[in-house]
């Protein structure tokens, strides 16, 4: 039925999965860090997906984890932002190598 | 009273153990105690003898220890030798206790010398009383600590120090062959007791090579404390200590303690020819050998100290000849005009402050007491008739010659003739002669002082008539008494003997005289024909040297090389693994940084880690 065999949805999530980690631990602006973190997220949820279509058992589970992914990735953006705001306001950077306050 | 012999090494450890705990506030008074104690001790020491005259041996023991089915026991013996040995050691004791009181007086550690003199001679009457070969080896060590203090009792004097230590060592030398021939017996009897070891050397249950092994091994210890040939270089040296302390440790009591080994062994030497043989040898050689290194030293004290070896050498000799009543004998007669000898020695340094015998001289008319005193201990030891040297030289002259050693007998007579010579060149330069001009402020020392001196002047004079050929041989058949494996109680000889060593001594005096008293012969007569003998002798041999070269060097070598691997591959390797351990938690707190992204890429390799190892293993790690 589909010309798009499950391989290919797994290397598209490997493909993200490494992009976002790869912008987690290099970039130094907590933005894009975040943004990263979502990209990671993101290439789980294709996971799911393409694993409720072709898995050993299919079902609808892995969509509804998904969506759940979504709302918690949601609700974490909200406040990893509304963090890095305060941390803004406090310190007049969003460098994430300046924030080292966890060695102390 | 024998039953209570223990009491007697008490007393001295009593004084020992109060001085030490009180003596910085007793002062000066400390002496008194420490001359009660030992009064005590030899008034007990006494009773004793005087008691075992009649009653037999007492001999008390308790088990102190038990190993599977070994027990060993701890108690005490009085037996004849050990009854006389307690007398001689406690009255030579009593009379330093008394002695040092004038001497010593004003040291700033008055009360620790007199504690000392105290550990001393507790260790010394402990040892004369052991039945056993363990308790005797206990005590044994305890009088080699009792010497080490005394004669590094000026120890802010290198010399002093250096003394010290080297006596400790050469003994200790000594003390491992002792150590090695006790175990080994202990091995094939099973036992450290006196009794049983004399009665399995006798049942023949232990090879004769053994025997001979044992006893040897037995005798290198007593070579050790009794200063023979060749680790005889420590006595002279400890000359250093304080002078009394000579007079107690190197001429009457510690020394005394190697022959009294080989006395109170006297059955398992005599079980094994060769070992006598051995005994023999050493005594003789020591005796000649240190007699001719007499005759030149220029110190009071060293020339007092080698005729000590040199006499050591003739009771080994006595011994060795299976003369054992001539050992003890000449040991005993030896402790008092030894004694003397020293204490009056110490009496002249005491009035001049020198030690060096060219500086002396004229000293006869100023030391009214103390000079003919010396004279005593001069001719005793010397072996002129009538003073006990003469009668107990005498018996070990025979002893050598009934044995069969002719070689050894003719060795001691020329060594009777050095030590007369040699003695009486020592009298005559401090004695005689015109008094040198800057000895104005020469005094007699004080009473405290002179009356030990006079009752070991007695004693010197008087007490060879314990044991003569002419009038009894008291001394020697009690000694023997009940024990046939000691042997005679005297040895019969020819009449020409005695005749030999008056003679020799006699004529040693002579010579002296003429060379040093009249002046007729000139003084440097072996200065200036023999300088290299000269030069030899006094030198000693350059057995000091001969040590030095060898085996201090040697030892000195091999120390510095296992110092270098000290250095270079223990503290390498421990200082090696305390790097890596420290480099390791550097390397790991440069992560700790606070970084998260740090962080997270650890985590995140710490899981491509795992899962690699994952991989190859297939999740089972073998």
């Amino acid at each position: 039925m589909s010309a798009v065999p499950v391989q290919a949805y797994l290397a598209l999530a490997l493909i993200l999965f490494c992009i976002g980690l790869y912008g987690a631990l290099t970039k130094r602006n907590t933005v894009i860090v975040l943004i990263s973190i979502e990209l990671m997220l993101n290439a789980v949820n294709i996971n799911l997906v393409a694993f409720s279509k072709y898995g050993i058992a299919p079902s609808i589970t892995g969509q509804i984890f998904a969506l759940f992914v979504i709302t918690v990735a949601a609700a974490e953006a909200a406040v990893g932002l509304a963090i890095l705001i305060a941390l803004y306001r406090n310190r007049q950077t969003v460098n994430i190598d300046e924030m080292d306050t966890m060695k102390h | 009273m024998m039953e209570n012999a223990w009491i007697i090494p008490l007393f001295p450890l009593l004084s020992f153990l109060f001085l030490i705990l009180f003596g910085k506030r007793l002062k000066e008074a400390s002496a008194y105690i420490g001359i009660l104690l030992t009064l005590a001790s030899l008034v007990y020491s006494l009773l004793v003898l005087f008691e075992r005259f009649t009653a037999p041996t007492y001999k008390a023991e308790g088990v102190w220890l038990t190993i599977g089915d070994v027990q060993l026991t701890a108690g005490f013996e009085v037996n004849q030798l050990n009854a006389l040995m307690l007398v001689i050691v406690s009255l030579v004791s009593f009379l330093v206790h008394t002695y040092s009181k004038g001497y010593m007086n004003g040291d700033d550690r008055f009360p620790v010398f007199y504690a000392y003199l105290g550990l001393f001679t507790f260790a010394m009457l402990g040892l004369v009383i052991s039945p056993n070969l363990l308790q005797t080896y206990f005590f044994w060590e305890l009088v080699g600590l009792g010497s080490f203090l005394l004669i590094g009792f000026y120890f802010y004097k290198e010399e002093a120090k250096a003394a010290a230590k080297k006596a400790f060592i050469m003994t200790r030398i000594g003390d491992v062959g002792l150590l090695i021939g006790m175990i080994l017996l202990f091995w094939q009897v099973g036992s450290f007791e006196y009794d049983e070891i004399f009665a399995a050397v006798e049942a023949g249950s232990i090879s004769a090579t053994m025997i001979t092994l044992t006893a040897i091994l037995i005798f290198i210890g007593a070579v050790g404390k009794s200063g023979q040939f060749p680790l005889h270089t420590w006595l002279p040296d400890a000359m250093e200590g304080p002078t009394p302390v000579s007079a107690l440790i190197h001429a009457a009591t510690m020394v005394a303690a190697g022959v009294y080994l080989v006395a109170a062994l006297f059955p398992l030497f005599t079980a094994s020819e060769t070992a006598l043989m051995t005994v023999a040898i050493i005594g003789a050689f020591t005796a000649i050998f240190a007699a001719s290194i007499g005759l030149v030293q220029k110190d009071i004290k060293r020339v007092l100290a080698y005729s000590t070896v040199s006499q050591l050498g003739y009771m080994m000799l006595a011994l060795g000849s299976a003369g054992y009543v001539a050992g003890v004998f000449h040991l005993m007669t030896h402790a008092f005009f030894k004694a003397l000898l020293f204490l009056a020695a110490g009496s002249v340094i005491h009035a001049v402050h020198t030690q060096n015998i060219e500086h002396m001289g004229g000293l006869w008319k100023k030391l009214r007491i103390t000079g003919p005193l010396f004279l005593i201990g001069t001719l005793a030891i010397s072996g002129v008739p009538l003073f006990s040297g003469f009668f107990s030289k005498d018996e070990i002259l025979i002893a050598a010659w009934a044995h069969g050693n002719t070689v050894l007998f003719w060795l001691a007579v020329i060594a009777a003739f050095f030590t007369a010579f040699y003695m009486f060149r020592l009298f005559f330069m401090v004695f005689a002669g015109e008094a040198r001009s800057d000895m104005k402020n020469v005094h007699e020392s004080p009473s405290v002082m002179t009356m030990p001196m006079v009752v070991l002047g007695v004693l010197a004079v008087v007490a060879g008539y314990v044991n003569t050929p002419w009038f009894g041989t008291f001394l020697g058949d009690w000694l023997v008494e009940g024990n046939h494996s000691l042997g005679h109680g005297h040895i019969e000889g020819p009449a020409w003997i005695m005749v030999v060593a008056t003679v020799v001594s006699l004529l040693g005096i002579f010579l002296a005289w003429l060379m040093y008293g009249k002046r007729s012969l000139s003084r440097d007569w072996l200065t200036s024909r023999a300088p290299l003998t000269y030069k030899t002798l006094y030198n000693k041999y350059y057995i000091d040297e001969f040590y030095q070269l060898t085996i201090v060097t040697g030892t000195k070598f091999f120390s510095s090389f296992l110092r270098f691997l000290e250095v270079f591959l223990v503290e390498g390797i421990v200082k090696g693994v305390a790097g890596i351990t420290s480099a390791l938690g550097k390397l790991g707190s440069k992560f700790q940084n606070g970084q998260i992204q740090t962080y997270g890429t650890m985590a995140f390799v710490g899981l491509a880690i795992l899962v690699v190892i994952y991989a190859v293993t297939g999740g089972y790690l073998k």
